[in-house]
């Protein structure tokens, strides 16, 4: 929509008038890494963060969320749609992608007014990263390197300045009134421009093939052998899909308090890598093994959601593979998946 | 003007359950119960056969139970027929008239029986599955005219768990329907078959190119079912199923119901045999 430019000195100020009137959520380090939490003044943000332990996705689908309360003696029921106007700052762009897949998934069919409230309550600020965050991460070979959309503002770091892209109303309004944030001239432009070239290269590419092509090599590689060695080394610890900023399943269960008479009931994380994820009563079990669990995470991330929504399920953030205490992770899944391929069909083409 | 639930539902949560009354409760073999439910004044359930219900108590939980009656027996309730299964269930069964309970639904496909008119019908349901089975056995025999023949094979695992025996010998004294009834094992009193169901199948005649065949029962017994259907002649498309699966929400969000990529709660439960059969997660 348009591009102001704040100067970083001012961004202090900035975040305590934003913490003056809404809740404010960012990245803050913690015991050596970095969460996102609720920060109270300027001084709690960093901004410069590799990536957080949890996406940010808390704010739209929060690890546990009361869906109503209710009075057993009465049948009283009261739905809970949390509402509170919430400012996220520092959120990276594959984040945000993931984001719009959550937007996708919860608005498809039967609309998540749940998630809904928190999505039309919360603004987002996001920040485009400049070098890698970690080891792991495969944002540019996901194609989430860089958004367009999907922000209410967006900060690129020009040195001494933020370049801000202002995408909504409501994102102007954050900005409304506070007079170091200046209209940004032709200069400007340029500038972002330089800074957004030069970082493209500094980000390596890690899949050996092109993104677009995964859903088809995920068709092809159902019977690999690879899911039974994945499933060999897999600890079932659920802690990959507790990480992930696209991951979504959930488990619903009452809580009734010390009265016995009223409760809530409540949604929560749940992981398709939990033994019983799949089973009924009477004790049947769809997905009995890690390996077919595996499986299934991995079509979700690369197959699945992209043929149901449109976009990829993995945007490359590098959180399960930092999690995974045996190292599976999504790089080297999909890379061994493609060379097995090649070398397949090699040997069928082979006189 | 009644206001369907689906309406009742789209505000403000899809996770509200409606508080509907129960109106009737008898047991029905030896873990079974049928509760008859009734929604508040104005509001119809508008099912179709093989669509389920989220069946909930406040303070136990929810689960995903089965529509037993048929559409065209309505009457302004419908019936759901319970196994004490687990936590909940069991809460069911300690129920009776006049207390209420939660009701979120109808929810998933149900059967696409309109386009089985004008077809014979071979029905074999195993189990509990006459439960959800009984919903379009009844919508089939109230339309009768628009229908070939009608065959039931009923297979339970013995006499005390057949379920429904007041309307299924009912059906059986209608001249324009054959049913036949099997247990795996007898008991003193039992004169029937005895056998798994696919030992009914050797009995039955059918026109393959003319028949839908319809089955719903524990997992193990698809396979062998599916057998006897596809050795009959059955085309996969002709073959139809509903599938049981973990569900917590029933409206495609929680992932548990998913079968390879579908939600069975969406896409489902009822499927068939062609567009299942390339799924391994499916049966
Ligand atoms: C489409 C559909 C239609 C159905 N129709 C009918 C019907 O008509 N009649 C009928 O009786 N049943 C039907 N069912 C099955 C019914 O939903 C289950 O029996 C019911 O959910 C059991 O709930 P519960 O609370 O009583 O049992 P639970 O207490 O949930 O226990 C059931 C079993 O699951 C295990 N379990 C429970 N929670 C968890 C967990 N979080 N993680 C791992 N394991 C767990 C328990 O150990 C137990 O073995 C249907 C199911 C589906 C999907
Ligand atoms: S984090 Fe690793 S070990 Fe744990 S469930 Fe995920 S893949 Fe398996
Ligand atoms: S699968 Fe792993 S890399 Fe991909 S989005 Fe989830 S946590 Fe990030
Ligand atoms: S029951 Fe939740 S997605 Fe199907």
């Amino acid at each position: 929509m348009s591009l102001r430019v704040l100067p970083k000195a001012a961004l202090p100020a900035w975040v305590d008038q934003l913490c003056a009137g809404h809740r404010v959520a960012g990245p803050k380090p913690l015991h050596g890494q970095h969460i996102f939490g609720e920060i109270h003044s300027s001084s709690e943000l960093e901004l410069g963060y590799p990536t957080t332990v949890i996406p940010p996705k808390k704010y739209l689908f929060p690890q546990v969320e009361e869906l109503f309360s209710f009075r057993k003696d009465t049948g009283e029921i009261t739905p809970k749609l949390d509402a509170r106007p919430t400012v996220v700052l520092g959120v990276h762009t594959c984040d945000l992608h993931a984001m719009h897949l959550l937007d996708r998934v919860f608005q498809n069919g039967y609309t998540d007014q749940h998630y809904q409230a928190h999505r039309e309550n919360t603004l987002v600020v996001s920040i485009e990263c400049l070098v890698p965050c970690m080891e792991h991460s495969f944002c540019k070979s996901m194609g989430t390197l860089s958004a367009t959309d999907g922000f209410d503002l967006h900060l690129t770091d020009l040195g001494e300045e933020y370049a801000v892209d202002v995408d909504t109303e409501r994102g102007a309004r954050l900005l409304e009134g506070f007079a170091p944030a200046r209209p940004a001239t032709e200069d400007d432009y340029h500038r972002v421009n330089r800074v957004m070239s030069e970082k493209w290269p500094r980000f390596p590419l890690r899949l050996d093939f092109d993104v677009t092509e995964l859903p088809s090599l995920l068709s092809v590689s159902y019977d690999s052998k690879l899911w039974d060695e994945l499933g060999e080394r897999c600890l079932a610890c659920a802690m990959c899909t507790n990480v992930c900023p696209t991951c979504y399943c959930f488990n619903v269960a009452d809580e009734v308090d010390l009265t016995l008479n009223a409760g809530r009931r409540l949604r929560m994380w749940d992981s398709c890598q939990l033994d019983k994820f799949a089973s009924v009563a009477g004790g049947h079990d769809f997905r009995k093994t890690r390996a077919r669990r595996q499986r299934h995470r991995f079509f979700r991330k690369g197959k699945y959601q992209t043929d149901a929504f449109g976009l990829l399920g993995c945007v490359g953030c590098g959180r399960c593979a930092q999690a995974c205490l045996v190292n599976i992770t999504p790089v080297d899944t999909f890379n061994a998946l493609y060379h097995r391929q090649t070398q397949n069909t090699q040997a069928e083409v082979r006189p | 003007m009644t206001t369907t639930l689906k309406q009742a539902l789209e505000a403000p949560s899809i996770y509200l359950p409606t508080q509907a009354r129960i109106v009737d409760a008898r047991p029905m073999g030896n873990t079974e119960k049928v509760l008859t439910i009734e929604l508040p004044k104005g509001v119809s359930l508008n099912h179709r056969p093989g669509q389920f219900v989220e069946v909930s108590v406040l303070g136990v939980g929810e689960a995903p139970i089965s529509i037993s009656s048929s559409p065209s027996r309505s009457n302004g309730t419908f019936e759901v027929c319970v196994r004490k299964a687990g936590d909940l269930t069991s809460v069911l069964h300690q129920m009776g008239p006049k207390e209420t309970l939660g009701i979120r639904g109808p929810f998933g496909r149900g059967f696409p029986y309109e386009r089985f008119r004008g077809k014979d019908i071979l029905f074999a349901p195993g189990g509990l599955g006459l439960a959800p089975l009984r919903s379009l056995i009844n919508q089939v025999l109230d339309e009768r005219g628009n229908f070939g023949r009608v065959i039931i094979l009923y297979g339970a695992r013995d006499p005390s768990e057949l379920l429904f025996m007041d309307e299924v010998r009912q059906w059986q004294s209608r001249s324009d329907t054959e049913v036949h009834l099997s247990v795996d094992r007898g008991d003193d009193s039992w004169k029937g078959n005895v056998g798994v169901i696919t030992t009914l199948f050797p009995k039955v005649e059918i026109y393959p190119r003319n028949t839908v065949g319809i089955t719903v029962g524990p997992p193990a017994m698809y396979r062998f079912v599916l057998m006897e259907m596809l050795g009959k002649g059955l085309s996969e498309g002709n073959i139809w199923m509903s599938l049981e699966r973990r569900m917590k929400c029933g409206v495609g969000k929680c992932g548990h119901c998913q079968i390879n990529h579908l939600y069975t709660c969406q896409s489902g439960p009822a499927f068939s045999y062609a567009e299942i059969k390339h799924l391994e997660e499916a049966l």
